[in-house]
């Protein structure tokens, strides 16, 4: 990846240089070779610190909501599942076209460094990317992990290596990790289980929830001026930890608000200081719009109406979802 | 953690499901029999006037059945429905018009889809799945619209106090 | 600060016979916010509105809570009161503790418990009711009135006499309607043509009238006062302004392949024809399924014969768009298809007709000339026998429930007529009751039984056999002597059910009107606005609404035409403030809101906004064009921030409500 490393700089550099860009969204080295951080270059001589390994996650797209509204025209890096995210934001209105520079960057699957620790790396020095495998150089000496044991969990439901959106393009796209045959193979198991169980494992998981909002702040369809649940006039503000039911409140209606506006990227699961399951609902709203609705896939463009603000004719009645729920739970 | 009621319950409700009978003493409050809080959301167009039919015709309903009146079924936020059930609705019922006859064209087509997600989440979170009805009643159906309130109540009945997805803060 | 009063009202016994009214308002002095809480016996009348506005004064109330019946009923009547006494009228808030207390339970605890959690309820949402303002919206003085016949024209000659423009849309090439078919009218048995055509010219040369024929209502947009309506004016192939309806094209035409609709199927048309010798207009129509010219390429004789060539293969159908302030429905109705009624011998033998077929075999313009024959061998039949309720008061799925109205004294009129011309001829009714309620109505009937000798016999008719020669057999049960009655008649009619037109449904979908589950159109009240539609500038009339006589009709239709005309007489009119509001602070432009309003009332455009933050900037946001927002509040559903809300339901009202039931 070191050479794509080096394309990034020199294409940001040039659109820094030429004026294409006022800015650049990319990813910054960090104290540690595995925490790089989304950074604003706005200069040449910083360019120094750009950085594109498999550490390099987070998705940009949400950080052109600031640029676009300072009118700047921002150069932004986008792995292809990045790509979905923008055209959400366009599709939202919610950025200005001509103040993006879309930029598509190559991606072979971003690591999880707590599963990178597990495969038996503790102190992580180095790594090197060579393909389908890592080599980790550790305080104890060198590891060679398989990079598809250590891929973070978004990247195990990748929706391939295609941009949505690209005004230029780094490298030549590269091979992806193999999209697994049933991206909805969590939520189909999850819905196998009885009522009882399946509640178990949401209070378990939304129980833990510390209601930081970082599953919010990441999320690039969550982009409301003020969310609901800040806004003292909405009548559900406040957001004392308090209860289950509360969490499961804000979690279900934060995913209805995104549901169908969800690309699928994966950030808020990724986010989550509690390792809440969060992509199991988002998910779960994907898939059942793909079952009522038609298939639907936000992002892939920037002008189809969303599922929740059209219909049609022939759409389930309710009766009929209750029912179809209904037969699953016999079966399980 | 939540004492989950509902689940303890849940064989016994399996066996009374659909008879007319409530299963509140095994809620562990005792007492009187389990009388359901139901929050109906009706439209101002068919359903609140078919509740109207209802009464002019002088049809039983129970009184666990409480209508609010929102100006059509596709102004009901689902946050509107969670709400009564955190605040300790046992059963919501939402009643539009027919599809095809909404006053405001659309209006019940966008609550259909809404409600179809709501409920297949529901189920999906394993909490009150048929605890939450979509329902159509044009204004001249006051008759039906007696008798579903009193199935649902029946229904409601049968599966017992909500715990599931209650508040707990304020109600020990 | 919020002074709510609280007034719950006995409506007579109907509330407090159920509801322990005093225990309501003791438990009203109880709730936050409430400085005043009373009762009384009919808080509607001149007197309980007297107490209103004396509380209103003494305790400085600036909102008020009704405990009453349904708000469809009294809600006007105490916003008015509210705004009389220096309230805002949107500040008033209906407990519905009749309708959805009293009447619907026996348990005295229980009717009060519930009503005062209605109370609490409606007291939450009142103490967040701000003060609402109506904007107000033109009216277009023009009325569309859809449907041609008697209750059709009689809105719209009244309307047009009033000095308003009136278009009249008929479906068929004509107007007139089912009326022009009748042969004679109960209970005077004047001529049905002679009372209907003055009408149908007068309203053809009435310069307020245009009669848009042979066209169908398509798309509807906008609402009171400003509707939008695109018409389609079906192609005639016939140029209305060259022919002077001589007739010749409808003579030569070599297709006589159809049944003509006027004479119920008893006689052929041609492919080129105008329905009846009174048709207004007066302009053939070629029927594009028939004609050999359509068909096969070949023909072309009614182009050659017609003197003016106005006959045009070309014609195409044309969408016409106007604008108007109200629309009369007027679709009328149709006879049950009596397909499934095979036993009474319908479908197996000609010499089983319906009522209606009897009135084009009696009338001079019809295919016998009005001489009554068996339509199977052409000869006078020597027994008839009338059915009465064939469809109506049937609760099996093939019939319809309701009563037809109309029926029994039809039957009379035409055992009457049969007999008149007929001496000879032996006429027997079956019934299963006769009703004649109105005026001159039973004497008619007994006139049919006392003067004329018509045998009536209370009775369903059981079956009727065919023989192979084409005699009928028919067998009915006498439900007065038990006695099982055989008998051979020569004609048997059947008094088929009457229902709504087929179009009607369609026709409810665009204006939004809404229908009862046989079909015909609702009222807004049914006894109070029984010509009303709920749906504000919908008026009905005629049969559309529900089976009636010609008279009633005739009233009915200008019952609709006053109300039509008490719009058209605004020029504005005051919208419903209930409309959504964009918070443009907190809105995002994601135009969600946009794409989901049925009025197309939000657009999103570039507005200068303070942020949250305090920065001013200028980013599209949604706003709401309160003149065409009519308050459904999907936007402010699909609205993920809550900036959409929906003034007089907004999302904290509703929480309130919700929370005020649950806790």
């Amino acid at each position: 990846m070191q050479k794509i490393e080096d394309l990034m700089r020199a294409k940001a550099a040039a659109v820094l240089a030429d004026g294409a860009a006022d800015c650049v969204l990319a990813w910054k080295r960090g104290i540690f070779p595995y925490d790089h951080a989304p950074a604003l270059f706005r200069r040449g001589d910083d360019l120094a610190d750009l950085v594109y390994d498999v550490f390099c996650p987070a998705n940009l797209a949400k950080y052109l909501l600031a640029t676009s509204r300072a009118g700047e025209r921002a150069a932004v890096f986008l792995k292809p599942c990045d790509t979905y995210g923008v055209n959400q934001l366009l599709k939202d209105h919610r950025v200005v076209r001509d103040r993006i520079l879309a930029i598509g960057t190559p991606c072979g699957g971003m690591v999880d460094v707590k599963k990178l620790r597990g495969a038996g790396c503790g102190t992580i020095l180095a790594v090197k990317d060579r393909g389908d495998v890592l080599t980790v150089t550790t305080a104890k000496g060198p590891v060679t992990v398989a990079k598809g044991e250590v891929l973070l969990r978004k990247c195990l439901a990748c929706k391939g290596n295609a941009y949505q959106i690209a005004d230029d393009e780094i490298g030549t796209p590269r091979g992806t990790p193999p999209a697994p045959a049933d991206r909805y193979a969590e939520v189909r198991t999850l819905e196998g289980l009885s009522p009882d169980e399946r509640f178990a494992f949401w209070r378990q998981e939304l129980s833990k929830c510390i209601r930081c909002n970082t599953c919010r702040d990441v999320c690039p369809a969550c982009t409301c001026e003020q969310c609901v649940f800040d806004h003292p006039g909405s009548g559900v503000d406040g957001k004392a930890y308090v209860d289950t039911s509360q969490e499961a409140l804000f979690h279900i209606i934060r995913a209805f608000h995104v549901a169908g506006r969800c690309t699928g990227c994966g950030e808020c699961g990724r986010v989550c200081p509690q390792g809440i399951r969060l992509d199991l609902l988002n998910h779960k709203f994907a898939k059942d719009i793909d079952a009522f609705f038609g298939p639907c896939q936000p992002g892939a463009d920037a002008d189809s109406p969303a599922p929740q603000s059209t219909f049609r004719f022939e759409d389930p009645e309710p009766e009929a979802v209750t029912r179809q729920d209904d037969r699953r739970d016999r079966h399980a | 953690m939540l004492v989950t009621q509902e689940q303890k319950q849940q064989p016994a409700a399996g066996a009374a499901a659909g008879k007319d009978t409530a299963v509140g003493k095994d809620t562990g409050t005792g007492a009187a029999a389990f009388e359901p809080k139901i929050v109906a959301f009706c439209c101002n167009w068919c359903s609140y006037a078919g509740a109207d039919g209802a009464g002019t015709a002088r049809k039983h309903y129970p009184a666990n059945v409480k209508i609010i009146k929102v100006p059509c079924s596709g102004r009901v936020r689902p946050l509107f429905i969670l709400r009564a059930f955190q605040k300790g609705a046992d059963g919501v019922i939402l009643c539009g018009c027919h599809p095809g006859d909404c006053h405001y064209m659309t209006g019940n087509y966008y609550a259909r889809r809404r409600m179809d997600l709501l409920l297949s989440m529901l189920d999906y979170l394993g909490v009150a799945k048929d605890r939450l009805r979509v329902a159509w009643v044009s204004a001249s159906e006051g008759a039906r619209f007696a008798d579903l309130m009193n199935e649902f109540t029946a229904h409601i009945a049968s599966l017992g106090e909500n715990v599931k997805l209650r508040d707990m803060r304020c109600r020990k | 600060m919020q002074k709510i009063g609280v007034f719950v009202c006995w409506c007579g016994s109907n509330i407090a016979a159920t509801v322990d009214v005093a225990r309501v308002v003791a438990a009203a002095r109880e709730v936050s916010g409430v400085v005043y809480a009373a009762d009384y016996p009919y808080m509607c009348s001149e007197q309980g509105q007297d107490l209103v506005a004396r509380a209103v004064r003494e305790h400085g109330l600036n909102r008020l809570v009704v405990c009453a019946c349904s708000p469809r009923m009294h809600e006007k009547t105490f916003r008015a009161c509210a705004e009389r006494n220096g309230i805002n009228p949107y500040q008033v808030e209906i407990a519905n503790i009749r309708e959805q207390c009293a009447w619907i339970l026996k348990d005295k605890d229980e009717a009060t418990a519930k009503a005062i959690v209605l109370m609490k309820a409606a007291v939450a949402k009142a103490l967040l009711d701000e003060p609402l303002a109506p904007g107000e919206s033109p009216v277009t003085k023009r009325a569309l009135v859809i449907g041609g016949g008697i209750a059709g024209i009689e809105t719209a000659l009244d309307i047009a006499e009033a000095g308003y423009p009136v278009d009249i849309v008929e479906k068929e090439p004509s107007i007139g309607g089912k009326m022009a078919q009748l042969d004679k009218t109960f209970p005077t048995l004047d001529c049905s043509a002679c009372i209907l055509t003055p009408k149908m010219v007068d309203a053809a040369q009435h310069p307020n009238i245009r009669i848009l024929s042979y066209s169908e209502v398509e798309a509807v947009r906008g609402f009171v006062g400003q509707f939008e309506v695109d018409i389609r004016r079906k192609a005639r192939s016939v140029r209305a302004d060259l022919c002077s309806g001589c007739g010749i094209c409808a003579a030569k035409c070599p297709s006589r392949q159809a049944d003509s609709e006027f004479d119920a199927g008893l006689r052929k048309r041609g492919a080129i024809y105008i329905p009846f010798a009174q048709a207004i207009p007066k302009v053939p129509v070629i029927d594009r399924t028939q004609c050999l010219k359509f068909r096969t390429g070949k023909c072309g004789v009614c182009s050659v014969v017609c003197p003016n060539h106005c006959i045009d293969y070309e014609q195409k159908d044309e969408i016409l768009t106007e604008r108007y302030g109200v629309i009369v429905l007027a679709t009328g109705f149709e006879l049950l298809d009596l397909k499934r009624f095979g036993e009474l011998g319908w479908g197996r033998s000609k010499d089983v007709i319906t009522s209606l077929q009897l009135e084009r075999l009696t009338n001079a313009g019809g295919p016998t000339e009005g001489r009554l024959v068996c339509p199977s061998t052409g000869r006078e039949p020597k027994r008839v026998v009338l059915v009465s309720c064939v469809g109506s008061r049937d609760t099996t799925d093939r019939g319809k429930t309701y009563c037809s109205k109309i029926c029994c004294m039809y039957n009379a009129k035409h055992a009457m007529y049969i007999r008149e011309k007929y001496p000879d001829t032996d006429v027997t009714v079956f019934y299963i009751d006769v009703r004649t309620p109105g005026k001159g109505f039973d004497e008619f009937q007994r006139r049919a039984v006392e003067e004329y000798g018509v045998h009536y016999i209370r009775g369903l008719v059981g079956k009727v056999d065919v023989h192979r020669d084409g005699t009928l057999h028919l067998t009915a049960g006498d439900l007065n002597s038990g006695r099982q009655i055989e008998m051979e008649p020569d004609l048997i009619v059947l008094a088929a059910a009457v229902t709504p037109s087929p179009d009607a449904r369609r026709i409810a979908g665009l204006v939004t009107a809404s229908i009862d589950n046989d079909g015909f159109y609702v009222e807004a009240h049914p006894k109070l606005r029984p010509v009303e539609s709920p749906t504000a500038g919908i008026f009905l009339s005629g049969m559309c609404q529900g089976p009636k006589d010609i008279p009633e009709t005739v009233a009915q239709a200008g019952a609709a035409a006053v109300k039509a005309i008490g719009l058209l007489a605004k020029d504005k009119l005051l919208a419903n403030p209930c409309t959504a509001r964009c918070d443009e602070q907190r809105c995002s432009g994601c135009e969600i809101c946009v794409q989901v309003c049925p009025y197309g009332a939000i657009t999103a455009e570039d507005k200068t906004v303070v942020t949250l933050e305090g920065v001013r900037e200028t980013r599209p946001v949604a706003v709401v064009n309160e003149a065409l927002c009519q308050g459904c509040g999907a936007c402010s559903a699909a609205c993920p921030s809550g900036a959409m809300d929906l003034k007089g339901f907004t999302n904290r009202e509703i929480l309130a409500e919700v929370d005020a039931l649950c806790w």
